[in-house]
């Protein structure tokens, strides 16, 4: 049976991410070893809390290998910080490395604006993709974070927020996604992105 | 631009919903996961629940409810009520909730808030107060706990910029003077406080209109406003609310 796989390295979002593809019909396995990425169909990457933290459990985990590689070759959705990792660099705290999947940066929002930016905020959808299909420009959206993308590649952006900033809230390049919101946190639009993402592992089955 | 937040907030003792819920059409209406779907479905921005369990040991009770809504609900969670240490933070947010509320434990250890911030994020941590107007405190508001029965003798505009610069995300402020009273949000506390802290305040305490939702936000300048009985009589309704919001040209998550 065709399943997504939910990378598991200590990510606070792995059960709200599990209970909503459950949620939505789509079988799901919590990912702690290779083999599980490797055979799975499609992958989610989440993440909270802050980059270096996160790249340094992923590599604790053994499993960066298998998501460099599944990135490379099946749908791949990274969500809030798992967005953030699919790039080079974070300046987070301190400079590191992310996986490189995407170019460009992480930096601190530059905004007169709260940070972290916390609630819902509207997509302004630039790139039309599969996750966004049958969405409304304008959705709503739930945000939480201090830091933002910026995409070397401009293509590669998707869409973006306004928080007193142009704020990227989400990337896509062929099968690979990332969500600097919370999809499984955005009532019926997260619900219908994250369909969305589920429908596209699905494909040739 | 941030949406404003419309949050219902609902009172759980021993794992069911108190003050008298009127709904019709719900299967089970003290049943928090019915209701917190109900919410959701009609437009609320997030869900805070409120534990007023008066034993401790019924951690696991309120622990059940989160993740039997997390599995149904998808919209920010937010839980209050009892949560005294860091450890209690662990096991509320693993049952899938977003955001911790503290009250009372924070003003009795205030280091919990750094310590809770530092542990899982500013972003997860509500630091809620309840005040009460008092012409002796300097802002003219204290402090109350234990459910507004306690005084502290705390400054509440004071309390409000330590526990910001302590690291708590959000402020849940209540005025005791105006809470049951539908006369309106306590404009002058919710003001004082927006002013000194750069983290979210919600309003909550007196509403009974629609009028009073688009008056706290063009007034104070607050994030969000919460309420419970007037949702939960359905004297207005979460989509009443948005939809005069909108029409005020208040930005409000369609």
């Amino acid at each position: 049976m065709s399943y997504i796989a939910i990378v598991d390295y200590g990510a606070g979002n792995l059960m709200s991410v599990h209970n909503t593809l459950d949620y939505l019909g789509y079988e799901n396995k919590i990912a702690a070893s290779a083999d599980v990425i490797e055979n799975a169909a499609g992958v989610i990457l989440p993440g909270v809390g802050a980059f270096p933290d996160a790249m340094a459990a992923l590599e604790h985990s053994g499993l960066t290998e298998a998501v460099l590689k599944a990135a490379k070759e099946k749908p791949f959705l990274g969500i809030c910080l798992g967005m953030q990792m699919l790039f080079e660099e974070s300046d987070e705290v301190r400079p590191c490395r992310g996986l490189g999947l995407l170019p460009g940066r992480i930096e601190r929002i530059e905004t007169s604006l709260k940070l972290p930016q916390i609630g819902w905020n509207a997509l302004d959808i630039l790139r039309p993709n599969a996750m966004t299909e049958g969405l409304e420009n304008g959705s709503y959206v739930y945000f939480v974070h201090s830091f933002m993308a910026h995409p070397a590649d401009e293509n590669d952006l998707a869409a973006v927020t306004d928080y007193g900033a142009r704020v990227p809230a989400m990337v896509a390049r062929g099968n690979l996604f990332g969500c600097q919101f919370h999809p499984e946190k955005s009532g019926e639009v997260g619900l219908a992105m994250l369909r969305n993402f589920a429908k596209l592992t699905e494909v040739g089955k | 631009m941030l949406a404003k937040r419309i949050i219902p907030c609902l009172d759980v003792k021993d794992g069911r919903v108190v003050k008298g819920v009127n709904f019709v059409g719900l299967r089970d209406a003290g049943d928090p996961v019915e209701l917190a779907k109900f919410y959701s479905q009609e437009g609320a921005d997030e869900i805070v629940f409120l534990d007023i369990t008066a034993t401790s040991d019924n951690r696991d009770t309120i622990a059940d409810v989160v993740r039997r809504t997390c599995r149904e609900v998808f919209v920010p969670v937010t839980v209050g009520g009892g949560i005294r240490t860091v450890d209690d933070f662990r096991e509320i947010l693993r049952a899938g909730a977003d955001k911790i509320s503290i009250n009372s434990s924070a003003v009795k250890n205030p280091d919990l808030v750094n310590a809770a911030a530092e542990k899982y994020g500013s972003q997860c941590v509500v630091v809620a107060i309840d005040a009460r107007a008092n012409a002796e405190m300097p802002s003219g508001f204290e402090v109350y706990v234990a459910g507004g029965r306690t005084p502290t003798g705390k400054d509440a505009v004071a309390w409000a910029k330590e526990v910001y610069e302590r690291g708590a995300g959000e402020i849940l402020l209540t005025s005791m003077d105006k809470d049951g009273t539908k006369s309106g949000f306590d404009l002058k506390l919710t003001k004082a406080v927006v002013e000194v802290v750069g983290i979210p305040v919600i309003a909550s305490g007196g509403c009974g209109s629609l009028e009073h939702f688009s008056e706290v936000f063009e007034k104070t300048g607050c994030d969000a406003a919460l309420a419970a009985s007037l949702f939960h009589y359905r004297e207005l309704t979460v989509g009443e609310v948005k939809e005069h919001l909108k029409e005020k040209g208040i930005p409000v998550r369609k």
